[in-house]
């Protein structure tokens, strides 16, 4: 009941989406569609799982007065302000005439995304490049031929993209500047390479999944 | 509102920031503030989305057997939220083995189309543009790397003679790969900071015009 429902389930509901890629009619079309729907909202209860869990482990940290407790308390305030402006303005907004979104300009749940999540996550992003150059002036040495290439290779894509690259370049005949360098090597030996990584990722999830279907590969049921 | 929303995002864009002098109170407020926010908004958005455009408008109207096909949808949503508490817990693996099925099924088929047919497709056929000895050597070159990268992934024989110098022209271009994606990524983080930059001094400050 514990693993064979569940490794029945991904049998049946495998076997139909890869069957209705071959025969796109009826049954298999219609099923594929609203598995389609099954998908979506299956996968909002896993965002609200995730949601509801993030709130349990920050109200427990608030109960038992961790050190940390007051970002547990900026987790939640911040959590719940934005979950009501987008149910109270996505309610209102079903009922106006005429009907508006939660996501219009204009609205609480936009100006808090536009200012709040744009702002943060852009900047947090951001802040990556500076680990990822720290990082790589450490662990950057040309110790050996496969080393060098990788490191020539970062260096003109990363001055190819700059102004300057192709200032201190430009005495060199068109196409030869860095940014004729950067562009050369991303579409050709990056091209080459990314197609050699995409084909082997290819042939090992069909391989993957084909053990998932047949019910093989069973790790995603857990060690119970 | 706009000009206080403006004076917030600089607060807490310069909060992120500040963790490059040290780990510091800013910088864990904004960080728990963007953890709160970004989950409230997938929160809300997946609801709008799915729960009430599929299954909340998928069954006004709709005949009893859709009705029922999308109701077993929401238990097996319910049943996923069962993780919550330990002794049902087990019962969130039937709506897991549904996501992992249809993963399984769908990715399986586009992507061994999209990734590895098409991709063999454009390496063996020549492009109608190529026109100079240039584009000739770039085809073959693209044919080569892709051939000798492809070898290097292939395990089930040892990489010695022919065979492993192939494998370690491979490498040289896997690594050539690697190093561009590198500086690509490098790039494309400058460019988000110097967007939060040109925010802070021209939006914030008005000192870039």
């Amino acid at each position: 009941m514990r693993r064979e429902i569940p490794i029945a389930i991904t049998f049946i509901v495998g076997v139909v989406f890869a069957v209705s890629y071959f025969i796109p009619r009826e049954p298999f079309s219609e099923f594929e569609s609203q598995f389609g729907d099954w998908f979506g909202i299956i996968a909002a209860f896993a965002i609200w799982l995730g949601a509801m869990n993030l709130m349990k482990i920050s109200i427990v940290k608030i109960g038992r007065k961790s050190p940390d407790y007051f970002y547990s308390i900026l987790i939640i305030v911040s959590f719940l302000m934005i979950v009501f402006f987008g149910f109270f303005e996505g309610y209102k907004g079903i009922y106006a005439d005429p009907q508006f979104s939660y996501r219009d300009a204009g609205t609480g749940f936009n100006w808090i995304y536009e200012y709040i999540y744009s702002s943060l996550s852009a900047t947090m992003f951001a802040l990556l490049a500076f680990f990822v150059a720290s990082a790589s002036y450490r662990a950057f040495r040309a110790r050996n031929l496969e080393a060098t290439l990788l490191l020539i290779s970062a260096f003109f894509v990363m001055f190819g993209r700059v102004p300057i690259g192709d200032m201190l370049t430009g005495w060199l005949p068109d196409g030869y500047t860095m940014s004729g360098w950067a562009n050369w090597i991303m579409s050709v030996p990056n091209t080459a390479g990314q197609r050699a990584i995409m084909i082997g990722i290819a042939l090992g999830l069909v391989s993957t999944s084909l053990r998932i279907i047949l019910g093989l590969e069973r790790s995603y049921l857990g060690g119970e | 509102m706009e000009q206080f929303g403006i004076w917030l995002a600089a607060l807490l864009t310069i909060g992120i920031i500040s963790f490059l002098y040290k780990d510091n109170i800013l910088y864990k407020a904004c960080e728990a503030i963007f953890v709160g926010v970004s989950a409230g908004y997938w929160f809300v958005t997946y609801f709008w989305d799915n729960l009430y455009r599929k299954f909340y408008l998928g069954i006004q109207g709709a005949e009893l057997s859709d009705q029922i096909f999308l109701w077993m949808a929401v238990a097996l949503g319910v049943m996923m939220l069962t993780r919550l508490f330990d002794k049902i817990g087990w019962l969130s693996r039937w709506p897991l083995a549904f996501i992992i099925g249809a993963t399984a099924g769908l990715y399986m088929m586009t992507y061994f189309v999209s990734n590895a047919f098409v991709q063999i497709g454009a390496t063996i056929t020549p492009p109608p543009s190529m026109e100079t000895i240039g584009d000739k050597i770039s085809f073959v070159l693209i044919a080569i790397g892709t051939f000798c990268g492809l070898i290097y992934f292939f395990f089930s024989k040892e990489h010695k003679g022919a065979f492993g110098g192939a494998a370690k022209v491979g490498i040289w271009f896997l690594m050539v790969t690697f190093g561009a994606s590198f500086g690509y990524t490098v790039m494309s983080r400058m460019s988000l900071m110097l967007g939060r930059f040109d925010f802070l001094f021209g939006e914030w400050l008005g000192l870039i015009k």
